[in-house]
């Protein structure tokens, strides 16, 4: 592995959400037939978005996004690349932070030109410091074809092809120019068998790794046979080539031309070329660096014309050593002219197949009793796209059971009731009903949940939490009730205790509550925890011992998710009353005028 | 964009901006002007903060980036003796300098249009010390010599001591290196006021993103710093860390260079403005060969093949465009070149090279339809000069870009041979030259 820059498995956390990039990425993974996307997660700072779609070949799939490294970091372990592509203002601080995350990146390849040349060279000691391979500032990147490839590199897929980028040939190839290692690729498909692992180092003057120490690994790298290395004028980068090739430390063939030999002709003031290309010395010239190559054997064409022909003699002479053999073309995906984006996303069913599936799980195999499988069950994949335990699935259809209905009396059931009186079907009467579930109908679940989970976060003792609330102006949702108190207990809320004592792996949230609930009992006899206030805590304490962070609770407080339970469970009891309505065939219902006040003023006229 | 050469008085200007916040326990009395005429010269030394002028012996030599000033006899210090140059020996002394055109001792010549003017310090040549920073590798190097002025060239192994400083060295290791190498020839008691500047040196060129200072020579009496010459470097691509420190500095062309084109100088601002890349420079306004190239990398390659092929002196001029430029952007570009090629005639005609390597990004179609937009403007006077122009190109949508170029070619009447990544990139050099 360490010999290879990349491998088929190597995924990369892309930096800055350059979609037509990532997407060119994703193509060339499809045509080579990756099994995992080249590109595991994208971090985009100022996104709100949760994923980016792309197309894999015909198909879409979804590529998380980040807003930062390190959450992206966090959740792709494996991901050992770093593209950043941030800007030359941000991209020193984007690496940075992200070798302060530890070990978790071997290569960071950084595409920005013009970073400050002091931060460029505190950059590259770190990463040095660290064993992370730099490529860039101010490149394309590298490929390693039939493998993995940078962003741009290689450019259309189309050209991607021709050029043999996409199955490995046998040259390592390391430019500093972009435009030109794809030229470079192009002629040597045409006079040899493509490369099998090419690095553009990057043009500005410090850039992370020079071309020893990508000829180095090469040399190490038993795909390589031999390496082609295209120069600049200025630096002295290629006389620690020439010295590792005197001193044995690279055997393998180089075939090499610094590119330059124009600025011989004028003294000073006529920039050719990169950042990095300027000569402030004879050695430095590409004369110099084209002769001192050719003096210790290594290729040296006459001029750039003749690279071709160099490269071409090379090879052959090593396919006749029998050094390269034949290579054999492989099948190859093609990408379809026209994709369509789609409209829709759907990650929690599928009906495509021989028989639709809930989360991967076929209906058949969660549906019938002798499965074992509760609605608990079937909320879990649905809801959660989880197996949970059976203690929780329990649980969910403990608490579904137990809101199902609270009598006729409850508003959201009287708006069910009336409807259907004046003769409405069973869909638009339980919509009517359960329209009246928000935050005063129903609600006391959620609002339990995140209060005293905020709380509880907080550090907050029972009695700051009371004070808090208090300065908020909130009654404390989950607590209170009409008529049970702790000598008088409701009986719904002892049963989902109980089975939590029982069954749940810890109830921090609800040992909480309960502490609360003995401050709050002590000033009124009727201000005990609730059972929508049981539930929204329990709620937290299953998703907390199911392994949920702290945030991703906070996402399905926030979503509503509490709420679900409450909707879904008290459908059940709408459904039954507006059943019995129509069983019963009572007529239109009409308020009586004695019960209401009336007070009507004539309106005053304004003129 | 790179390392950018500044003025000697404004290099001084930041030292002056910025000396208590580094230079501890020295004095450095900023006196100094940069003018452009003896006129202007005469009106300064009218202002009360320019008083000095009227009341010091000045030195007075040329602003503009060059060396050596000294050695080609472009420094003004005495008349008849050193230091009894007045206000008015400097400003007719300018006035003279400035009345025909000026070639250095390197074969640079042109006009010399900015002039810096200081009080005369008085002093010995035992008093002259030399102090210059710069990157060597990919370390700082500290240089330093008991031996200031001209020719501290001369025996640079001697007599300069050097100290390299990694650039994750530690503050107090570097300023051991520094103590540890302060120059023999320096008197026992100013060792230590010497290494004190030297850090102090140090750390100014560093924070402020010098890529090249040097003070030759250094002249200190007690703990006043004379800094009687100057020479500097910046980083430009530090700009946007620099605004506040650097203020709004200049980075003059150089000498010689001077004469910088207004083509080259509307393509230096496009570039400036753009985020793509369009460079200019003409070698020959007369010359032949007229490139037209995309990619840093390329358009080298493209003049070292002319360079081979044809001979240095046809090839009129070097530049590249890349980085996505828009179509609007191309056109201009475009333009000028076609503007720049058909000023002077040559019998043999012109060749135009529209060429490129296979690009990475860069829509190859869309800056085509620039190149097309400047041909339909410019087509009759390329006929004119019978131009023969040689296009090669490949990369994102380049079919399109090559037949659409083709096509807009025979409609006008133009010579053009068109050629994909199939032909190797600067074969189209050698097909132009065999015709």
């Amino acid at each position: 592995m360490s010999n290879r820059l990349f491998t088929k498995d190597t995924q990369a956390i892309f930096w800055n959400n350059n979609k037509s990039a990532i997407q060119r990425m994703l193509d060339y993974d499809y045509v080579i037939g990756r099994e995992k996307p080249s590109v595991a997660a994208i971090v985009a700072p100022t996104s709100s978005n949760k994923f980016e779609k792309f197309f894999y070949g015909p198909d879409e799939i979804m590529v998380p996004l980040y807003r930062s490294t390190k959450e992206a970091v966090a959740n792709h372990g494996n991901a050992d690349v770093l593209l950043n592509f941030a800007s030359f203002r941000t991209a020193y601080d984007v690496t940075m932070e992200a070798l302060d995350l530890g070990d978790q990146f071997r290569v960071i390849m950084v595409t920005a030109e013009g970073i400050p040349e002091r931060l460029a060279r505190k950059m590259n000691q770190r990463a040095r410091d660290n064993g992370t391979l730099i490529i860039g500032p101010a490149t394309v990147g590298a490929i390693t074809p039939g493998a993995f490839k940078i962003a741009n590199i290689g450019g259309t897929i189309e050209n991607i092809i021709n050029s043999k980028l996409h199955r490995a040939g046998s040259a390592g190839l390391v430019t500093r120019s972009g435009g030109l290692f794809n030229e470079l690729c192009n002629i040597i498909s045409l006079n040899a068998d493509g490369i099998a692992e090419g690095v553009a180092i990057g043009g500005d003057r410090f850039v992370g790794s020079v071309f020893i120490d990508n000829l180095l690994r090469m040399e190490q790298n038993p795909d390589v046979k031999y390496m082609i290395l295209l120069g600049e004028v200025g630096g002295t980068e290629e006389y620690k080539v020439i010295e590792a090739v005197k001193s044995g430390k690279i055997k393998k063939p180089i075939i090499a031309w610094c590119i330059g030999t124009i600025a011989k002709h004028f003294s000073s003031g006529v920039q050719f070329g990169h950042a990095g290309a300027s000569a402030n010395a004879e050695r430095e010239t590409a004369e110099a660096k084209n002769a001192a190559m050719r003096e210790v054997g290594i290729h040296v064409p006459a001029s750039f014309n003749e690279l071709p022909q160099k490269i071409n003699e090379v090879y052959n002479d090593l396919r006749k050593k029998g050094v390269i053999s034949e290579i054999e073309e492989p099948e190859i995906r093609t990408i379809p002219k026209v994709r369509k984006p789609k409209n829709f996303i759907c990650t929690i069913s599928d009906d495509r197949g021989e028989e639709a599936t809930y989360a991967g799980f076929p209906i058949s195999s969660v549906a019938t009793p002798d499965t074992g499988k509760s609605i608990g069950d079937v909320v879990s994949l649905l809801w959660f796209k989880k197996v949970y335990p059976k203690w929780a699935t329990d649980f969910i259809e403990t608490v579904i059971k137990t809101v199902a209905d609270h009598g006729p009396a409850v508003s959201g059931a009287h708006n069910a009731k009336v409807t259907a009186r004046a003769g409405k079907s069973v869909v638009e009467s339980l919509v009517t009903g359960l329209l009246t579930i928000g935050p005063r109908f129903g609600g006391a679940i959620d609002g339990a949940a995140k209060y005293f989970k905020y709380a509880n976060d907080n550090d907050m003792t029972p009695a700051e939490f009371l004070a808090y609330m208090k300065k908020q102006g909130i009654p404390i949702p989950g607590i209170g009730h009409r008529i049970k108190s702790l000598r008088n207990p409701d009986k719904r809320v002892e049963g989902l205790k109980k089975f939590a004592a029982e069954h749940f792996p810890s109830t921090p949230l609800l040992d909480y509550a309960l502490e609360v609930e003995q401050l709050t009992t002590s000033k009124k006899d009727n201000l005990i925890l609730n059972v929508d206030g049981t539930i929204g805590i329990l709620m937290v304490d299953m998703w907390r011992a199911l392994g949920y962070s702290e945030k991703e609770i906070d996402e399905f407080i926030e979503s509503g998710t509490l709420n679900s339970f409450f909707i879904l469970g008290r459908t059940i009891g709408f459904i039954g009353h507006i059943l019995d309505e129509k069983r019963l065939a009572m007529p239109m219902y009409r308020h009586p005028f004695d019960d209401i006040l009336y007070d009507v003023q004539k309106a005053e006229e304004i003129k | 964009m790179a390392q950018k050469a500044i003025r000697e008085y404004d290099g001084k200007a930041l030292f002056a901006k910025h000396w208590h916040e580094y230079f501890d326990g020295f004095k450095y009395d900023f006196k100094s002007v940069l003018v452009t005429s003896g006129d202007e010269l005469r009106e300064k030394a009218k202002l009360p903060e320019y008083a000095w002028l009227n009341e010091e012996p000045l030195v007075a030599k040329p602003d503009m980036l060059f060396g050596k000033r000294g050695k080609n006899g472009l420094v003004l210090f005495k008349v008849e003796k050193p230091g009894d140059v007045k206000l008015e020996d400097a400003a007719k002394w300018i006035e003279e300098k400035q009345s025909h055109e000026v070639t250095l001792l390197s074969g640079q010549k042109g006009m010399l249009t900015h002039f810096i003017v200081e009080p005369f310090t008085p002093h010995t040549q035992d008093q002259e010390y030399y102090i210059s920073a710069t990157v060597v590798d990919n370390d700082d190097v500290l240089y330093m010599s008991a031996e200031g002025g001209m020719e501290v060239e001369e025996g640079w192994e001697e007599k300069v001591n050097e100290v390299r400083i990694p650039i994750n060295m530690s503050d107090e290791e570097m300023e051991k290196a520094v103590r540890a190498n302060v120059p023999e020839g320096i008197p026992d008691e100013a060792k230590g006021r010497f290494a004190a500047f030297a850090i102090q040196f140090f750390k100014f060129y560093r924070d402020l993103n010098f890529a090249y200072l040097e003070i030759n020579p250094i002249v200190m009496i007690e703990n006043n710093a004379h800094i009687l010459d100057l020479v500097a470097r910046l980083d430009d691509t530090a700009g946007f860390m620099m605004r506040e420190k650097w203020g709004d500095i200049e980075f003059p062309t150089a000498f010689g260079m001077e004469d910088q084109s207004p083509e080259e100088k509307a393509i230096a601002e496009a570039d400036a403005k753009s985020g793509a890349s369009l460079k200019l420079t003409i070698l020959n306004p007369e010359g032949r060969i007229w490139t037209m190239v995309a990619g840093g990398g390329a358009s080298v390659v493209y003049a070292d093949t002319i360079a081979d092929l044809a001979g240095v002196k046809d090839l009129a001029n070097y530049g590249e465009y890349s980085g996505g430029p828009t179509t609007g952007e191309t056109q201009f570009y475009a333009e000028t070149i076609f503007d720049l090629m058909t000023r002077y005639k040559d019998p043999r005609g012109k060749i135009l090279i529209i060429g490129g390597a296979i690009a990475n990004f860069t829509d190859v179609a869309k800056t085509f339809t620039g190149i097309i937009n400047a041909l339909e403007k410019w087509a009759d006077k390329l006929k004119e000069h019978n131009t023969k122009i040689y296009v090669r190109r490949g990369g994102p949508n380049y079919e399109k870009g090559l037949k659409d170029i083709k096509e807009a070619a025979e409609r006008l009447g133009l010579y053009m041979e068109v050629y994909g990544p199939e032909t190797h990139v600067t074969d189209i050099v050698r097909m132009a030259l065999e015709k």
